[in-house]
């Protein structure tokens, strides 16, 4: 089968690998990359796990071929935090409960980072709508609101002054 | 009492930690420890885990509901490049026996089709190659040759199938699993007496929890013992390890099994029994360990848990002022092609069939139907789901016909709060409850009176809004006699009588305290309980305590979080676990200290004497205990370490009457709910939009307010799925029509009302420890039941009443043109 050399930026690093024109950019990510956090749920384009920032713009890893991504920049879940200091997205999350099982999570968690990247106070109704594409199944939504809501409030905050 | 329940007798409580305490932990919204690996993207999920040397597996299934399987030809599959092997349902039974059935009789089922397939999505041969992409163009390139036979598609045809059409021919002459009739108490006299029988045919359609991950399995298989290392999302790992052995032929000395988290079940993923022994057995053919994950496709098809399936001709027997008297159904459930966990759902139904109504007797005939569709397994509710709605919707139905308010009539007929423990005409209890103040909550927090005025008059104003009351029940903490107790006196099967779960506690050198759970994470809060509970008993800070899971190898009684039971019995097994381990660092400290045990206390992380500043901290006599024996007395009770297991058995249960005159306790922490929901219905389209929604739960002493709020929320939402889009639907060959996300519609967050109320009242429980009850189902427990209220409060004009769920706005739209108005 042929296979193609592509060159990526992930997560801030140049990342280089040889793929076949089929391979997924889900499956190059999970097993060619070791990048297991972005998950796949459905693989035909409808839950959302898979969900990662391309280019800025979120888009579904499953319905998308790696060779498409050659010369990207990618987010996934695994670039979101600062080494061990959560980003603000994440802490609220946490802080509101935004996860049960957390399989979804990783595609809530850049479905909200697309948003706020672009829309820094979104209404509740622009925030549905940013995660209407991500199904999860535990929450029942209403805490992911909350949590992009706060994550929203936190990253407007003017950064605390560094100490004297 | 009805003097057919005189022979059930309520043992004493075994509740230690008394409910109303002040306590420091327990009752804290606390921050999920389990969270951090989850938001950094390191869940380590089934998928996510890499054995050496592993390869891949994909299947080929069945594209007919029934058929014959003439011939398999994997020639060309073979050939492919990269395909290390392929093998039928014929090659794997000559390495695994037939999955394990808890029905009794069994019906045989193996993890891949022999002969013969039963249903759409059955496998019929699989692929194991370098990798997955591989595996499944081989897939494509297995040929097989099938002779199509009757489907049985119809709940009620189903049931008189003769000759080719019998599902199981070796097992059964036709396609009824079972069918048994009960009367709990005097249902015949009751119905005698009555001077109104409401009676209405009720239909509960078949869907699935579809978690968002899917179910999968690593199997290793060693030539060095000849057992297996197995990487499994099930649930079971710890419960039945035996029987997983049983079925690969080994011993369970050399199973081992591995914790893995689970990425949401919902009943899903408790057994999962096909997956284990299909990838094991491939494992063993092939060589060399195999990875096989479910795809969506597969998942829907052919896994092991579809939901229930009804259909109910039920009855309501009522004097003329309204008093409830009796129940009576017959309901045949369609279990699909296997009957996996025999007829328990039916079995659970019977803890709260009478709901939160005083109603003096119940009978049922129940018959079981196979037919050709993918098996049933647990989902969030098994089974009392359907009865919570059929009930609800026979008290609607009961106040229209008697042209009562149909919140008085529930009112009129509620179990009061001094009547607890209270035993149903099945013989199980609810253990306490205060109805009357949930109900009062929910109708304050969503302002039931104004709504009712509302939309009374947008209904004359033309608008269709209506508002629905369910009050229900949530019944928690299983007793496994519901498994049986419906089965037939001359073939009961297993019997069992345990449903424990077990803990392993050890305190290190420095005073940090390990905890072993024995059963695996699913999406709840193992580890967040645990360390609650666990910070109050120590008197530490959670950051103190760490939790970890055991493989099969080290663990022991372990059920899992099913059936609302983990936070209930985990929360036991760690009392019991801290009370033992107490009792040592006391006996070491009071000898430290020189001080009377009696005198002793744990006080910020210390043991103190009462009443003085003199104290030690536990990391001060664990430091002692493990590295200082010479300053103890040589005596046994005094040796090193700090540890000690733990096994927390179900608080209150009894047999089943040996003729089943009551079925006994066996799912006695029975929580309250009361749901309401405002709707518009649009006639044109069917479509439903919740205006506005209230529930309110008591479960109990709560835990953790925020996690039990979330699975309210999350249930919740599972329920307006369950109700209003979620459907499995077959054409009359048995095809399922919409095995896939974008046609089998789950609520987005746009289908979430916006500004869905939830509230709790807190009546603790008599029997478990601090009072608490589970509180996972009850949101898909009351849902169905108010949004059906209100939509046929809202469609009055047209004379519409939901009778099936779910009523889909296509469904709805045909009742409302059906109409004629």
């Amino acid at each position: 089968m042929t296979t193609h050399a592509i060159t990526l930026n992930v997560n801030g690093r140049q990342r280089e690998a040889t793929v076949p024109a089929r391979l997924l950019l889900s499956d190059c990510l999970r097993h060619t990359l070791g990048l297991p956090g972005t998950h796949v749920g459905c693989e035909h384009g409808v839950c959302g796990a898979c969900t990662v920032v391309m280019d800025g713009r979120a888009v579904r890893s499953c319905l998308t071929f790696a060779v498409q991504a050659d010369g990207s920049r990618l987010t996934t879940i695994e670039g979101l935090a600062n080494g061990a200091q959560l980003h603000p997205i994440q802490e609220a999350f946490w802080e509101e409960h935004g996860l049960q099982c957390g399989f979804c999570t990783p595609g809530m968690l850049m479905a909200a980072h697309e948003l706020l990247s672009h829309n820094p106070d979104p209404s509740d109704d622009e925030i549905r709508e940013a995660i209407s594409g991500n199904l999860c199944r535990c929450t029942g939504y209403t805490y992911i609101v909350n949590a992009i809501r706060s994550a929203a409030a936190k990253l407007r905050a003017p950064a605390p002054a560094s100490a004297a | 009492m009805s003097s057919h329940l005189e022979t059930n007798i309520l043992p004493p409580s075994r509740q230690r930690e008394l409910p109303g305490q002040p306590r420091k932990w327990i009752g804290q919204s606390m921050k999920r420890v389990e969270d951090r690996r989850f938001l950094l993207g390191k869940g380590n999920y089934i998928d996510d885990h890499v054995v050496p040397h592993m390869a891949h597996a994909a299947t080929v299934r069945s594209p007919h509901a029934h058929a014959r399987i003439v011939s398999i030809d994997t020639t060309k599959a073979k050939a492919l490049p990269g395909v290390i092997g392929v093998y039928t349902g014929a090659d794997l039974a000559t390495v695994v026996d037939p999955c394990p059935s808890f029905a009794s009789p069994p019906v045989t089922q193996r993890a891949m089709a022999i002969d013969k397939v039963r249903h759409v999505g059955e496998v019929v041969a699989a692929i194991v190659a370098v990798d997955r992409y591989v595996a499944e163009d081989a897939a494509e390139l297995v040929e097989v040759e099938y002779e199509v036979l009757p489907a049985n598609v119809d709940i009620e045809t189903s049931l008189e199938a003769t000759g080719d059409a019998v599902i199981h021919p070796a097992d059964r002459a036709g396609n009824k699993a079972h069918d048994e009739s009960f009367k709990f108490g005097p249902v015949d006299e009751d119905f005698a007496r009555a001077d109104h029988i409401v009676k209405r045919r009720l239909r509960w359609k078949r869907s699935s929890a579809q978690a968002i991950e899917t179910c999968g399995c690593i199997s290793e298989y060693s030539i060095v013992d000849g057992g297996y290392t197995i990487h499994c999302n099930t649930n079971f790992s710890n419960f039945i390890p035996f029987v997983i052995a049983g079925s690969l032929r080994i011993s369970p000395t050399v199973l081992r099994m591995q914790p893995i988290t689970t990425g949401g079940s919902f009943g899903s993923k408790v057994f999962i029994h096909k997956i284990v022994i299909l990838t094991s057995g491939l494992a063993r053919l092939a060589g060399q360990p195999v990875k096989y994950i479910e795809d969506r496709l597969e998942h829907f098809t052919n896994s092991d848990s579809h939901g229930s399936d009804r259909l109910y001709d039920a009855e309501l027997a009522l004097a003329k002022d309204g008093t409830m008297l009796s129940l009576r159904f017959d309901v045949i459930d369609d279990y699909g092609a296997y009957l996996q966990f025999g007829v328990g759902t039916h079995g659970n139904a019977m803890a709260q069939v009478t709901g939160p109504y005083r109603i003096g007797s119940f009978g049922m005939r129940l018959r079981a139907a196979l037919t050709n569709k993918c098996q049933q397994g647990p989902y969030r509710g098994f089974g009392s789901e359907v009865t919570n709605w059929v009930l609800e919707r026979l008290v609607d139905a009961a106040a229209e016909e008697l042209r009562m308010d149909p919140v008085e009539l529930r009112l009129q007929n509620m179990i009061q709060p001094d009547q607890f423990p209270y035993m149903i005409p099945t013989g199980n209890i609810y253990d306490s409850g205060n109805f009357q103040q949930v109900y009062k909550q929910a109708a304050e927090l969503i302002d039931l009176t104004a709504w009712r005025k509302k939309a009374a008059d947008l209904r004359v104003q033309g608008r269709c809004v209506g508002v629905g009351v369910a009050t229900c029940q949530e019944r928690s903490v299983y007793g496994p006699t519901e498994w049986w107790s419906l089965n037939n006196l001359a073939t009961p099967g297993f019997t069992l009588t345990s449903t424990p779960e077990g803990i392993s506690l050890r305190i290190d050198p420095v005073g940090k305290i390990f905890a072993t759970l024995h059963s695996v994470f699913i999406g709840n809060s193992p580890e967040t309980i645990v360390t609650q509970v666990l910070a109050e008993q120590f008197t530490v800070a959670p950051s103190d305590i760490v939790v970890s899971y055991s493989d099969t190898h080290s663990g022991f009684n372990g059920v899992g979080p099913q059936g609302s039971r983990f936070t209930a019995m985990i929360t036991g097994a760690c009392v019991s676990a801290s009370h033992k381990i107490q009792i040592k660092l006391k006996r070491l400290a009071g000898h430290l200290l020189e001080a009377s045990e009696g005198d002793l206390e744990l006080r910020d992380g210390a043991v103190a004497v009462k009443g003085t500043d003199r104290k030690m901290s536990i990391g001060d006599i664990a430091m002692q205990a493990n590295f200082f024996r010479l300053n103890f007395p040589d005596k046994p009770e005094f040796d090193s370490g700090l540890e000690t297991t733990a096994v927390y058995d179900h608080p209150i249960s009894t047999l089943p009457h040996p003729e089943r005159k009551h079925l006994g306790v066996f799912y006695p922490m029975v929580g309250h709910i009361c749901h309401i929901a405002v709707v518009e219905v649009d006639p044109a389209t069917g479509k439903v939009a919740i205006l506005d929604y209230a529930a309110v739960h008591d479960n109990g002493t709560i835990m953790n307010p925020k996690t039990l709020a979330g699975q309210v929320l999350g249930g919740t939402a599972n329920g307006i799925g369950t109700t209003l889009s979620e459907e499995f639907i077959y054409d009359d060959e048995g095809q399922f029509i919409n095995p896939n996300f974008a046609e089998f519609a789950m609520p987005s967050a746009w289908e979430m009302p916006a500004n869905l109320k939830i509230g709790h009242v807190e009546t603790p429980s008599p029997y478990t420890e601090y009072g608490v009850k589970g509180g996972g189902e009850g949101g898909r427990l009351g849902a169905p039941s108010a949004l059906s209220s209100a939509i046929d409060d809202a469609l009055q004009r047209y004379g519409v009443k939901v009778q099936q769920i779910p009523v889909r706005p296509s469904t709805l739209r045909a009742m409302i043109r059906a109409s004629g108005k």
